[in-house]
């Protein structure tokens, strides 16, 4: 952990953040100086110690697999920022081309 | 009802002295008259409120017995009221309606709470001073001209001014408990998992718990008790039953092992602040407490453990928020480009670095120098506050290390953070920690209150609130009120 330095321009594209030149060097720079203070805890002697994930002890909590009252579909699709009858509309995701069909996902990297 | 607390208040509805209706009327004419200036709320919710005081009239008529009857309250804009705007300060939720009640603001309404309003937060839960809203300014009841800390500053100052008189805020490093101290109320976190979060939207899953807000112990354990517990919707959410309160609350401290943790030194702090706290412990011992030096070594890592893990886990979180399902979206030809511009527009700066890091933190070939050695870490903190408690009953420390802070005063992010030194590990070791008034430092010619915080191991609430209610019955610290509060109160007696 040594070294800090944050991609920031690959990791925003993980995060589906689009920034702006202004924004890649501010929050690169803000980033920066905080990995340098997080790097505090390669001091801790860590090795052996279990991660906590959670700190309450817990299992797998399970309940009866029985329908049970829910939302109605309109109460549900009522945010929608764009929606078409029962469904939520987003732009297309499948392209078609010569080729048969592809995600246009693919195609904008 | 100024100036009263919940327990009155719920005494003179439920003996109908007052109405529901009368009281609710009475908090929104002050909350519409006063809130301009605070800013504590984002949603004035007066038809919902007038609703809900006639349904409490009818319950009491009918002979229910309801331990809030008609006691205003704030919930802070991250938990969902059926019906209401739910924006957690974003611009990504400005315009969305909740369709579902959280099952901790529904359990207070069961008990008869009136909801007054959504309370202005960080944007997400994320910040120290409320500053980080997308969507409102909250200023601080005692001097206007500073932050009310946060992330829960609008619920916080909302029971300040009392334009309400609970308020249910959340905390994840402190958003209950550093705002609380800025303000001079009662802010607790209960052990994580004991009250749901089901309706509470969603910041660091591991570290959030929903909590109350009130002028007074025992009206932060009112509200608590009727929120907390097992609720099947939250799977975290702990089996195991409420402690009942005390039926006789303890006099004094007598047989009570105060703990005061020596990487806590009070000299790094402004003297101001250094006296005050000396002068609370020495109260503690007054009251018959007994101080034992105890050491948390690891806490001073707590800063960047919780750095790593909250936003670690906001990354996943907040990846929700892409625009197809609810919430803000902004048009582009190709999904991708639309997620991107969407949550560009939508989150704001801090809430954008947080993505950002947590996102790195849990990228491949850093998880395990970064998420992993923070669990590790927390795993540390917490043994620290294990092995701390075989010698003492009860944590004390401050609440924070300054006193509320005038407006762009950290322009730093970092520094923002190390509001939350003092209560950090408390959250990272899931344990319940509370905040009270232990005293007031001159700045400025403005009184600006100072926190206390108390900490008890897991589970042990009841423990917590008895011995925070002995030491505020015997200093009377919570009984002096805000400025922006008289000074309302003259003019609408003038």
């Amino acid at each position: 952990m040594s070294a800090p330095s944050i991609d920031i321009r690959y990791v925003a594209k993980l995060a589906r953040i689009a920034l702006t030149p202004d924004e890649i060097a501010t929050y690169g720079a803000q980033l920066d100086n905080l990995l340098s203070h997080v790097a505090a805890l390669e001091r801790l002697p860590t090795g052996e110690v279990p991660p906590t994930a959670q700190v309450i002890p817990a299992s797998n909590a399970e309940r009866d697999d029985v329908v049970r009252p829910s939302l109605s579909r309109e109460a549900v699709l009522a945010e929608a920022p764009n929606r078409q009858g029962p469904y939520f509309r987003v732009p297309r995701i499948i392209a078609i081309s010569d080729d048969g069909l592809r995600a246009r996902h693919d195609e904008e990297r | 009802m100024l100036g009263q607390t919940a327990a009155s208040i719920a005494a003179a509805v439920r003996s109908r002295k007052r109405s529901a209706v009368e009281v609710a009327s009475e908090t929104l004419t002050r909350a519409h008259q006063l809130d301009g200036k605070v800013g504590a709320y984002l949603t004035i919710t007066d038809e919902l409120a007038l609703a809900q005081a006639r349904h409490v009239d009818e319950r009491i008529a009918s002979g229910e017995i309801l331990p809030l009857a008609g006691v205003p309250l704030a919930v802070k804009d991250n938990m969902c009221l059926a019906g209401t705007r739910t924006t957690c300060g974003s611009r990504i939720l400005e315009q969305w309606t909740a369709p579902y009640t959280a099952t901790a603001v529904q359990r207070a309404l069961d008990a008869g709470a009136v909801a007054v309003g959504k309370t202005n937060c960080d944007e997400f839960a994320m910040g120290s001073s409320c500053e980080n809203s997308a969507l409102g300014v909250t200023r601080n009841p005692w001097d206007l001209a500073r932050v009310p800390g946060g992330s829960s500053g609008g619920s916080v100052a909302a029971v300040a001014a009392d334009i309400a008189t609970l308020g249910l805020g959340s905390d994840t490093g402190g958003s209950i408990r550093e705002p609380a101290a800025f303000c001079g109320v009662v802010g607790f976190k209960p052990t994580y998992g004991r009250v749901s979060r089901y309706g509470l939207v969603a910041f660091a899953s591991s570290l959030d718990q929903i909590g109350p807000i009130a002028k007074t112990v025992n009206d932060a354990s009112l509200l608590y008790a009727a929120i907390g517990g097992k609720d099947p919707l939250d799977a975290t959410s702990v089996e195991r039953p409420l402690e009942a309160l005390p039926s006789r609350w303890r006099e004094d401290l007598h047989g009570i092992r105060v703990g005061i943790v020596r990487e806590f030194p009070l000299d790094v702090l402004e003297p101001e602040l250094r006296t005050v706290y000396e002068a609370a412990y020495a109260d503690l011992e007054r009251l018959g407490a007994e101080l034992v030096d105890v050491s948390l070594p690891t806490a001073d890592y707590g800063v960047a453990t919780y750095y790593l893990i909250a936003p670690a886990e906001c990354s996943s979180n907040l990846a929700r928020f892409d625009g197809v399902r609810y919430g803000l979206r902004v048009d582009e030809p190709n999904v991708g480009s639309m997620y991107e511009a969407t949550r560009a527009a939508g989150f704001g700066p801090e809430v954008k670095r947080r993505i950002l890091i947590g996102t790195h933190a849990l990228s491949s070939g850093y998880y395990d120098a970064y998420y992993v050695r923070a669990q590790k870490a927390r795993t540390l903190i917490a043994r620290d506050f294990a092995r701390a408690f075989e010698s003492c009953d009860v944590i004390a420390c401050p609440a924070a290390s300054c006193v509320a802070f005038r407006f762009n005063a950290k322009s730093d992010p970092y520094s923002m953070y190390l509001m939350d030194y003092y209560t950090i590990p408390m959250s990272l070791a899931g344990l319940p920690s509370l905040s009270l008034p232990c005293g007031y430092v001159a700045s400025d010619g403005a009184a600006l209150p100072v926190g206390l915080e108390l900490t008890t191991p897991l589970f042990t609430e009841t423990r917590l609130l008895d011995v925070a209610r002995a030491y505020e019955r015997a200093t009377f610290h919570a009984e002096r009120r805000s400025p922006a509060l008289t000074a309302s109160e003259a003019a609408v007696s003038a």
